[in-house]
């Protein structure tokens, strides 16, 4: 290791076998797939080594160094290259962390359901990893777009995975829509902030950006919303209909991909190249922040709307999570510090609110075959745990003490406040109310409502506990990150 | 000569020309039909292992013409023999070359009647593909270039599908009326030189008048846009590929298409660079049109090597793109792209051959779900494919990045019209690779499938290498382009007109 006393800069290979463990984690599942014992502890090896290898990197972070690693050179200005500074830390330690807790439980859930070709599922799984933590310590556009489309296809197989009409249906919309839009509008952005710098590497700090002092505003205006729009893993309206529609794979993808891997690699992508490609100074020249903020609103507030008319339970959370997205943007695009911070804090808060939300509902329907919210009713008393921890996930969608999310909506809004947005903060109670009403009777009904006519208590009892057991730990993480939230609000701190 | 830099010692060019004639001639001896695939094979191989000290000698520091051989031929007519390799051809003649045994490989069963003959025509496509790339001399390259069209016209007529004999008189015709007026614009600048020459290097940079430079450029220009396939001469192209073998129709997308764009860098752009500027814009928009055009005629196919074939009207579209960009990042995007076409649309059209050898159809409609069956297979088509649309990571993404970045700073708004064929690209890709590895839900039967053998995946391997090899560290192969680019551009520059010497100089 050799630290540049300068610049804090680390030349680490560590980054390297970060990104590497993941994608040795699929070839090693596909040759062992034939003794699903050995082929499950691949994972779960490779999940633990993986989470050891981010997590001993956040010291030296936390110190203020900058990791880096030059892999390949391909063109002057236009490398393949890794960084873990405290921006990437937030997005590869929630990522890391989960890939643990969902292994065991897509472990728990496909051996119930005795689905087919789970060699292929827990490789692709292993690759779409791979393309999440790839996404998260690249450190420059380039490579940031080589994983975001790695993560495009390789996560194709996961939601056609039942492959029926439905399942390609629904994998058919998901790739034309993530595929369409990242070359429509990512490659020509990536291809002009190219020709106008010279280079793709992201900047070093979040006010300055990489684009020329002198350049065309209109250009850059373009390019900016080319950047918001064409990463549509973020789920911004009206290029969000694939997400409602992957709903079709199993549910341990819903959870990790849908709420935590894919989505989050699109806001991850926005952000990164709002803050480290434009930077403050830029957005808060042209003008292009409080825009942005409102724009998003507009998905926040619809997306609850529709969410309420939902009474499948994955197809509400998938709406829930298109409204949920645009909290990390919104907060970003205030850019003021507290609403930089409430932004990037929710990446963390909602990725494991969200998980544990997908894995109670995978887990109700493994023990029930139920799909629908209306036949819930009065479930949680056959399943208190299961339910207990969806009350308290949802309570960090709604935001209220002393649970996670109550951190980010406390940072939105003094963010607002700072940048002097009365509409903004009107959005953000209007949307904890709407919250409000599409979670509340979820629970409630399960635990004090009645059992749906003619249904005979036929045993119910929880999912097994390789599924209850990681979706109580990721529901008291989300408790405890309301109780302490330092280990995350470090590094947004340090982001800034 | 001070643009050729003679080769002392072993004549590497000549051998290289003439070992597979050598060859095709000794194969006439053989009795065999195995001593023919085996001698040709051993042939091709010793031509490519001849060829690789190309690299290893070239000198990247200089624009001059390497490893130069000249003989006086015809003095009379001041016609020589002269041979050589710059930044612009070392990388053709090299595809060539490597991509020779792996065709010769894959037709090994493939081609099961007349084996000896077929073999004898590969032989002699070699030998007139690389002398098309060295020659210098323009009597040389026209008799080369007319020369190639036989054998391939053979490789259609006799080994080809079912309507071989349109396909094949379709794809003599066009070419044939391509190169008559190609003659004609040669015999124009021998006059017009002065002293008279035939010699490649010493027709360029004369001061042709105007006039002159327009007809010759127009001449010049059908004859390669025939043979690229330029919208709207490429109609030829989607007949012969789907008639064609094979080894066919890896040659015609990997080697013969490149010799149009080729004769655009090597002829078109540095004599008549006054013509170039004038109709740089219109031959834009034609590249425009061939994106975009073959990206939704591919979109709409079910024959797959049809399917290919109008992506190769696309591709070539780019390439046509970044040539006539005329800077320095769209020609060297051009060049690699020429490369990466090569590789990627011949183990495309491999992969096909491989279906067809087992299914004995093309149509996409037979194929698909084979991925559960074959999943070797399904792995190097999936990759090639994505390389096909220009995956980042692949060798595509870096030429078609450069010609963007090139594109994008010479004419926003045109280039702006090439996005959408990057997205009809990763379309018809897309929708190919789903139907062949996954299909629907109700997929034909596929019992007894086998998937790929040794052999198959030794003449698949390669290609592989390559495709990651230039997608991760072009720096290699765009170290040869550089300087040849770059001298190009200053001649196109200082005699296309002073107003374009500023936007074109970097």
């Amino acid at each position: 290791m050799d630290i540049n006393a300068v610049s804090g800069q680390i030349e680490s290979c560590r980054l390297v076998w970060a990104v590497l463990t993941p994608l040795l984690a699929s070839f090693a599942v596909m040759l062992t797939g034939h003794r699903p014992n050995v082929r499950e502890s691949c994972t779960v090896v490779a999940a633990v080594i993986l989470f050891a290898i981010i997590a001993s990197m956040g010291p030296l972070v936390l110190a203020g160094h900058t990791l880096h690693y030059t892999i390949f050179r391909i063109l002057p200005g236009v490398t393949v290259s890794l960084r873990a500074d405290a921006f990437s830390m937030i997005f590869a330690l929630v990522a890391s962390t989960l890939w643990i807790l969902a292994a065991f439980y897509s472990l728990g859930y496909m051996r119930s359901l005795r689905e087919h070709a789970q060699t292929r599922f827990n490789a692709c799984f292993a690759l779409a990893i791979f393309g999440a933590i790839g996404v998260a310590l690249s450190d420059n556009l380039f490579t940031m777009f080589m994983f975001y489309e790695l993560v495009s296809i390789c996560t194709y197989p996961l939601v056609a995975h039942h492959q029926d009409e439905e399942g390609y249906k629904g994998a058919r919309k998901y790739i034309v829509y993530l595929s369409g839009t990242s070359h429509a509008f990512i490659l020509p952005a990536m291809v002009l902030i190219y020709v106008l710098t010279g280079n793709l590497d992201f900047a070093h700090n979040i006010s300055t950006g990489i684009l020329p002092a002198g350049a065309n505003a209109t250009l850059v205006t373009v390019l900016y919303i080319f950047c918001l729009i064409g990463f549509a893993k973020n789920g911004i309206m009206p290029f969000h209909h694939w997400l409602p529609g992957a709903m079709v794979a199993p549910t341990p993808v819903s959870a990790l991909l849908h709420a935590v891997a894919v989505v989050k690699v699109g806001v991850f992508c926005t952000t990164r190249v709002m803050l480290y490609v434009f930077g403050v100074n830029t957005m808060s020249a042209l003008n292009l922040g409080i825009p942005t903020a409102y724009f998003v609103s507009f998905t926040i507030l619809m997306a609850s709307v529709i969410a309420l008319s939902k009474t499948n339970l994955k197809a509400r959370l998938a709406y829930s999570t298109v409204s949920q997205l645009s909290y990390i943007i919104l907060g970003v695009a205030l850019l003021t510090p507290a609403g930089i911070q409430g932004g990037l804090i929710h990446i963390a808060n909602h990725a494991f609110a969200k998980i544990t939300l997908f894995f109670c509902a995978g887990s109700i329907f493994v023990a029930t075959q139920k799909k629908d919210i209306s036949e819930m009713s009065g479930l949680g008393r056959s399943m208190p745990f299961t339910f207990a921890a969806f009350g308290l996930a949802s309570l960090t969608m709604i935001g209220v003490p002393p649970v996670a999310g109550f951190v980010t909506k406390w940072y939105l809004l003094v963010g607002s406040m700072q940048a002097h947005q009365i509409g903004i903060m009107l959005v953000l109670l209007a949307s904890t109310l709407l919250n409000v009403a599409y979670f509340a009777p979820i629970t409630y009904k399960a635990f004090f409502g009645k059992r749906p006519a003619g249904e005979v208590d036929a045993g119910i009892k929880e999912a097994p506990l390789t599924m209850l057991i990681p979706l109580m730990i990721t529901s008291l993480i989300t408790l405890l990150m309301g109780i302490y939230p330092d280990v995350f609000l470090n590094f947004v701190k340090a982001v800034l | 000569m001070d643009f050729l830099i003679l080769n002392k010692g072993f004549p590497i060019l000549s051998v290289l020309i003439f070992l597979p004639l050598a060859g095709a001639v000794i194969a006439l001896l053989l009795s065999s039909d195995n001593a023919a695939r085996i001698w040709t094979l051993i042939i091709t191989t010793l031509e490519a292992v001849i060829s690789l000290p190309l690299y290893a000698g070239f000198n990247t520091a200089t624009y001059k013409y390497q490893f130069g051989e000249r003989l006086a031929w015809i003095p009379q007519w001041n016609i020589h023999y002269t041979l050589g390799v710059d930044g612009i051809s070392l990388l053709l003649v090299l595809l060539t070359t490597l991509i020779m045994p792996f065709c010769i490989l894959a037709s090994w069963r493939y081609i099961a009647k007349r084996v000896k003959a077929f073999m004898i025509c590969m032989l002699i496509l070699e030998t007139t593909m690389i002398g098309v790339f060295v020659a210098l001399d323009f009597i040389l390259f026209y008799v080369m270039w007319e020369a190639m069209l036989i054998p391939m016209y053979m490789l259609i007529a006799i080994w080809g599908g079912p309507r071989k004999i349109y396909a094949s008189v379709k794809f003599f015709i066009y070419t044939m009326a391509g190169s008559a007026m190609l003659l004609v614009a040669i015999i124009a600048l021998y006059l017009a030189s002065a002293p008279h020459t035939f010699s490649i290097p010493m027709l360029m940079g004369q001061n042709y008048s105007p006039t002159l430079q327009t007809l010759v450029f127009l001449a010049f220009f059908l004859a390669f846009a025939v043979k690229v396939p330029m919208f709207p001469l490429h109609t030829w192209l989607p007949a012969a590929h789907v008639e064609a073998p094979t080894a066919g129709s890896v040659i015609l997308a990997g080697v013969l298409l490149k010799m149009g764009a080729y004769g655009f860098l090597r002829f078109c752009l540095p004599i008549t660079p006054q013509a170039t500027m004038t109709f740089m814009p219109y031959v834009l928009w034609l590249s425009i049109a061939g994106i975009l055009y073959g990206g939704f005629t591919a979109l709409a196919q079910k024959d797959m090597k049809k399917l290919i074939a109008y992506s190769s009207v696309g591709h070539m579209g780019f390439i046509t793109l970044g040539i006539f960009m005329l800077n320095s990042r769209g020609m060297e995007g051009a060049i690699l792209q020429m490369l990466n076409h090569g590789i990627t649309t011949g183990a495309l059209f491999l992969c096909v051959g491989i279906i067809y050898e087992r299914k004995h159809s093309r149509e996409l409609s037979v194929s698909t779900g084979i991925g559960k069956h074959m999943p070797v297979f399904a792995t190097f088509f999936a990759i090639f494919s994505l390389s096909a649309f220009a995956f980042p990571g692949t060798n595509s993404f870096v030429g078609e990045f450069l010609v963007l970045a090139g594109g994008f700073a010479r004419h926003k708004l045109i280039t702006a019209f090439a996005i959408p064929g990057v997205i009809l690209a990763a379309a018809y890709m897309l929708r190919m690779l789903q139907k062949v590895i996954w299909g629907g839900v109700n997929n034909p039967s596929h019992t007894g499938l086998v998937d790929l053998n040794t052999r198959e995946i030794i003449v698949l391997a390669p290609f592989l290498v390559f495709v990651f090899w230039i997608g991760l560290a072009p720096a290699p192969f765009l170290a040869v382009i550089h300087s040849s680019v770059n001298h190009l551009l200053t001649q196109v520059g200082t005699l296309g007109g002073t107003s374009a010497v500023a936007q074109i100089l970097p």
